[in-house]
């Protein structure tokens, strides 16, 4: 499959600055891209583009030649976002989170180190990386295509995020998912990815 | 002497201003009979036993007179206050849900009625539709929304916009299983303290039209009632008329303040488990 995003120009609001401007970009199912930019840039904004959170301005996004938001029901393109505490319900425990997923499988929660009594717990009582093990297990559902994965580390310490990299990479490879990753680290992103984009304004 | 810590207390306040109440609502509907008899050989007794308040001009037992005032105030309070929260939580979800158009009707109508002195739209409505207990229950009803409804739009604004409940339409969940696993447990907590706390506004408001002469009718031992009729007689020292019945309807308005208060502490989650 390809996952692909046309000149897409994206402001929020009327007053406010240019964030993208007639961007473009194309992902294969067999591959797995890096982004590096500068602080600002709109790459939170772009993936949130790229798997309909925000509709652009100018430009399309197209998966498989058919308008992402003329697929109904599951989206095939997920989003594990940068900050999990924004993207879980405060009020449900993290088994049900996890239940919101796709059919995730045992494998995929044990890949990531979630413990069965992490699953009793209210997201309150988890902490930011343990909870954002539960948003990356959640984005792996059965219909998932593409990953957009924004910032998904930072918040890990170093063992935890080879941990997590290393079982992530083998999924999507194993799966044929492609994989959209954003970072501030050049060297996480070059050992992660097959093809790195540096941007600049 | 048993260690309490701030929830079992929180539960304990809660419990008995709800099983004071009670009791005064089932006591009172159960003698409202005995509260009618009138008996001229025991007119005019100050408070004492067998009289705990005394009796008035006819010889009426002030107790009785009282406990059916109040459980007949806070019926008419729990049923306007019941009718009043569905209409705001109908309301506001309307006014977040629906487009710029229905929020604008339904803000323009919500700072209508807030605009409005309470009492006067009252009076007016509850004349409209004939005084008595219909007038009473309406005008309350049609009244004491509009803060609550305001609540719920904004809540349900805040949630539509959240998140997670984005991301769960992105994972493919229905829109019901959404309002009701993801909005619900959100709503009703407030709902449900809104609604308690709009009892004590129904209470005071449905004694003070009555006492103004728009409410219920004079046969009625309604708490307003007994007040306005007591004015003429408090002149000739007969204080307790007025005194007690005053009391326990202050009593009764601080115990419903303490309930919704409690219950607010014991459903949030920033204060749930202190």
């Amino acid at each position: 499959m390809i996952l692909e995003a046309r000149g897409i120009s994206f402001r929020y609001g009327k007053d406010s600055r240019q964030i993208l401007d007639d961007f473009s970009l194309k992902i294969e199912s067999h591959e797995r891209v890096g982004i590096v930019a500068p602080s600002g840039f709109g790459k939170t904004t772009f993936c949130k583009i790229l798997a309909g959170y925000e509709s652009p301005d100018r430009g399309e996004v197209l998966l498989d030649g058919k308008r992402l938001e003329n697929y109904r029901g599951y989206c095939p393109v997920q989003m594990i976002w940068q900050h999990p505490e924004q993207v879980v319900n405060p009020r449900l425990r993290m088994r049900e989170v996890l239940k919101e997923g796709d059919e995730i499988s045992e494998e995929i929660v044990r890949g990531l180190g979630i413990e069965e009594d992490w699953k009793n717990r209210f997201p309150a009582e988890v902490s930011g990386g343990e909870m954002q093990r539960f948003c990356i297990a959640r984005a792996l559902g059965k219909r998932t295509q593409f990953l957009l994965a924004d910032e998904i580390s930072t918040m890990l310490d170093l063992i935890t995020q080879s941990q997590i990299w290393s079982f992530l990479v083998e999924e999507v490879e194993r799966r044929e998912i492609g994989l959209l990753a954003v970072s501030h680290s050049i060297e996480l992103l070059e050992r992660v990815c097959t093809r790195v984009c540096y941007l600049e304004k | 002497m048993i260690q309490m810590n701030g929830r079992h207390k929180t539960v304990l306040l809660f419990l008995v201003a709800i099983v004071f109440l009670a009791a005064v609502t089932v006591c009172g509907w159960g003698f409202s009979e005995e509260a009618m008899v009138t008996d001229f050989s025991r007119k005019d007794i100050s408070p004492g036993m067998p009289y705990l308040f005394g009796t008035d001009w006819l010889g009426r037992d002030m107790f009785l007179r009282t406990l059916t005032g109040l459980s007949m105030s806070i019926r008419i309070g729990i049923l306007a206050a019941g009718v009043s929260s569905i209409l705001a939580l109908l309301l506001g979800t309307l006014a977040a849900t629906m487009g710029k158009a229905v929020d604008g009707v339904i803000t323009w109508v919500i700072d209508l009625v807030m605009g409005i002195p309470h009492i006067l739209l009252l009076i007016l409505i509850s004349y409209a539709f004939g005084k008595g207990f219909k007038g009473v229950v309406v005008g309350v009803a049609l009244t004491h929304w509009t803060s609550l409804a305001r609540v719920i739009r904004g809540e349900v604004l805040q949630l539509k916009e959240a998140l997670y409940i984005r991301t769960a339409q992105k994972l493919g969940v229905g829109r019901w299983e959404i309002a009701w696993k993801h909005m619900f447990p959100h709503l009703f907590p407030q709902f449900l303290v809104g609604l308690i706390l709009m009892f004590p506004h129904a209470i005071l408001h449905e004694a003070s039209i009555t006492f103004l002469g728009f409410g219920l009718p004079p046969e009625q031992p309604a708490i307003g009632i007994i007040l306005s009729e007591s004015m003429k007689y408090l002149a000739m020292g007969r204080w307790w008329l007025a005194l007690f019945p005053g009391l326990f309807l202050v009593l009764t308005v601080m115990l419903f303040d303490v309930a919704g208060e409690n219950l607010r502490k014991l459903l949030d989650p920033g204060s749930a488990h202190k």
